[in-house]
């Protein structure tokens, strides 16, 4: 069925299998009594299982405060941060600096897309590895016919969080995936003839919640809050600056590259 | 102090639409504003149409009047997409719970921007037209993923770009729009789909909706995929305004809650 028939069986009601508040009485999260059954989850362990509907383990929920722990830079340089910071400064609410800043995240030269292309390609090279596919040969091709995410970075080529969080997940026992062994055959491959494609963080983000069996639109979710501890301190110091003190912007920082003053059209006559 | 710093030539902020000169005595404060070199608050205030402010944000010059009447018509179509719409019944969720009004807006931009109904179909529908002209059967191949296409943040396409995935006939107000967007400027695409409505549901299944007719206008207008992508999530917003302004004033309890019928998780 489709077309307005299919709407018309929606219409008034939502028909939900992941839950429901039932105000005054308990409420449901994916079938089981968020205030009964799911108490000793933490709050990203409750994060992946709304996303996925599956429980991940311990070690791997662990792993996941460390990946986003070590992205959090309180930067107010940084632009997403900067949204937050720039919020505060012109005394907007706290909340809509966070959420533009969340917003800004989802982009393709450092954050969310990042990841997604990231993770969608070190699936898809190990499944094709798997099916016998020349390694080098698929990397290269890919290379040359699109950028390969999660390789280069925009402002330093070395990525500080890599050696921390690999640490981690050696001491957690999650070192051990394909997809992160893949991560780093792709770099290896690449460096030779991309002196400026080292590995950095949105690679091995991506191999270590794709070894944790996630699917890149569980990761699009998965990912969201990534960035967003190092927002909070931006917003809250620009507050407490004066107003408009961050990045404020004299007329003479804006450089001007365009058309030379002129009447407006009409003006002569309508004098 | 009255002396402007000296930013690093790193630093600036380029551009071509917008050119300030300082008050005398404060760096931070204009006391002169161009837009593509004319003078807003001194020449163009009273005298310009908004509309005119809005093409001229886009492009250096000013086009012809037929043009200006076709992308205003257009702004009057789309200035309300009526409560119905998700965006606007979004912006509405922000004021019946008291949301700030930004919240409201930006509950409107979040849902209006996907691609069902949304701006990125816009933008899709125009990125066809560019690829493959007036020919309901290259879209058809166009629209359906290609298997190794990078990933999005959009969800995959499910359907050609403008038209309805619901619908059963191209609705009135959909032909009253191409048909208003034709008799000024004469758009080729406008006209085209106009003559064609019919012909064109036949071989795609689905009839045009409101995003395909106004991604064709702006393709007829030589706007770019990206520029009527932002034109639309701009030019939809009066509604949603206006309709979070009202439920504001009802509260939570005039607006629908919806009975829900829980089922067994899978």
């Amino acid at each position: 069925m489709n077309g307005p028939q299919l709407l018309q069986q929606h219409v008034g009601k939502l028909a939900t299998t992941v839950g429901a508040c039932y105000p005054g009485s308990h409420a449901i999260f994916r079938g089981q009594d968020l205030h009964r059954d799911l108490q000793s989850l933490d709050w990203v362990d409750l994060y992946v299982y709304g996303i996925t509907g599956r429980r991940l383990s311990a070690a791997q929920v662990e792993l996941l405060h460390a990946i986003w722990v070590n992205t959090s830079y309180p930067d107010a340089r940084l632009w997403n941060n900067r949204v937050a910071a720039l919020a505060g400064t012109t005394r907007s609410s706290a909340n809509l600096g966070v959420v533009a800043g969340l917003a800004l995240s989802e982009a393709q030269v450092y954050g969310g897309l990042a990841g997604m292309r990231a993770i969608s390609f070190l699936q898809m090279a190990v499944r094709r590895a798997a099916a016998g596919e020349d390694f080098e040969q698929l990397v290269l091709a890919e290379a040359r016919a699109r950028r390969i995410y999660g390789y280069g970075r925009p402002i330093n080529s070395t990525d500080e969080r890599i050696p921390v969080v690999l640490a981690i997940a050696k001491k957690l026992g999650l070192d051990g995936g394909e997809h992160l062994r893949i991560a780093f055959e792709t770099e290896k491959v690449l460096l030779p003839h991309y002196s400026q494609l080292r590995m950095n963080y949105a690679a091995l983000h991506a191999a270590l919640i794709a070894d944790m069996g996630l699917s890149a639109r569980e990761y699009q979710l998965l990912r969201i809050p990534t960035f967003m501890a190092g927002m909070p301190p931006c917003q809250v110091e620009a507050a407490g600056k004066p107003p408009g003190a961050i990045f404020p912007t004299p007329v003479s920082g804006v450089a001007y590259a365009g058309v030379a003053p002129r009447p407006w059209p009409g003006a002569e006559s309508q004098k | 102090m009255s002396s402007a710093p000296a930013p690093s030539p790193r630093d600036l902020i380029h551009t071509a639409i917008w050119n300030e000169v300082a008050e005398a005595d404060n760096p931070f404060a204009a006391h002169t504003a161009l837009c593509r070199g004319y003078d807003v608050f001194g020449a163009m205030l009273g005298k310009a149409r908004w509309i005119e402010m809005l093409w001229l944000l886009l492009r250096p010059e000013l086009p012809p009047r037929a043009a200006l009447d076709t992308l205003e018509a257009l702004a009057v179509a789309l200035a309300n997409p009526g409560p119905r719409d998700p965006s606007v019944h979004a912006a509405m969720c922000g004021a019946v719970g008291g949301s700030t009004a930004a919240a409201s807006l930006i509950a409107a931009l979040s849902v209006g921007a996907g691609r069902v109904g949304g701006a990125r179909e816009v933008h899709d529908a125009m990125s066809m037209w560019q690829q493959c002209g007036a020919d309901p059967q290259a879209w058809r191949s166009w629209a359906a993923p290609a298997p190794d296409a990078a990933i999005e943040v959009w969800p995959e396409r499910a359907h050609v770009p403008g038209c309805d995935p619901h619908g059963v006939s191209t609705p009135l107000p959909v032909r009253q729009l191409l048909a208003a967007a034709v008799q000024p400027g004469g758009g080729e695409r406008a006209a085209w789909l106009l003559a064609n409505l019919d012909a064109a549901q036949q071989k795609l299944g689905l009839p045009l909706a409101i995003p395909g007719a106004a991604a064709a206008i702006f393709c007829d207008l030589g706007f770019t995929p990206q520029e009527g992508e932002m034109l639309y999530l701009l030019l939809r917003l009066p509604g949603a305004a206006a309709h979070a302004l009202e439920q504001s004033a009802g509260g939570f309890k005039q607006f629908p809650f919806y009975p829900v019928e829980l089922q067994e998780a899978a």
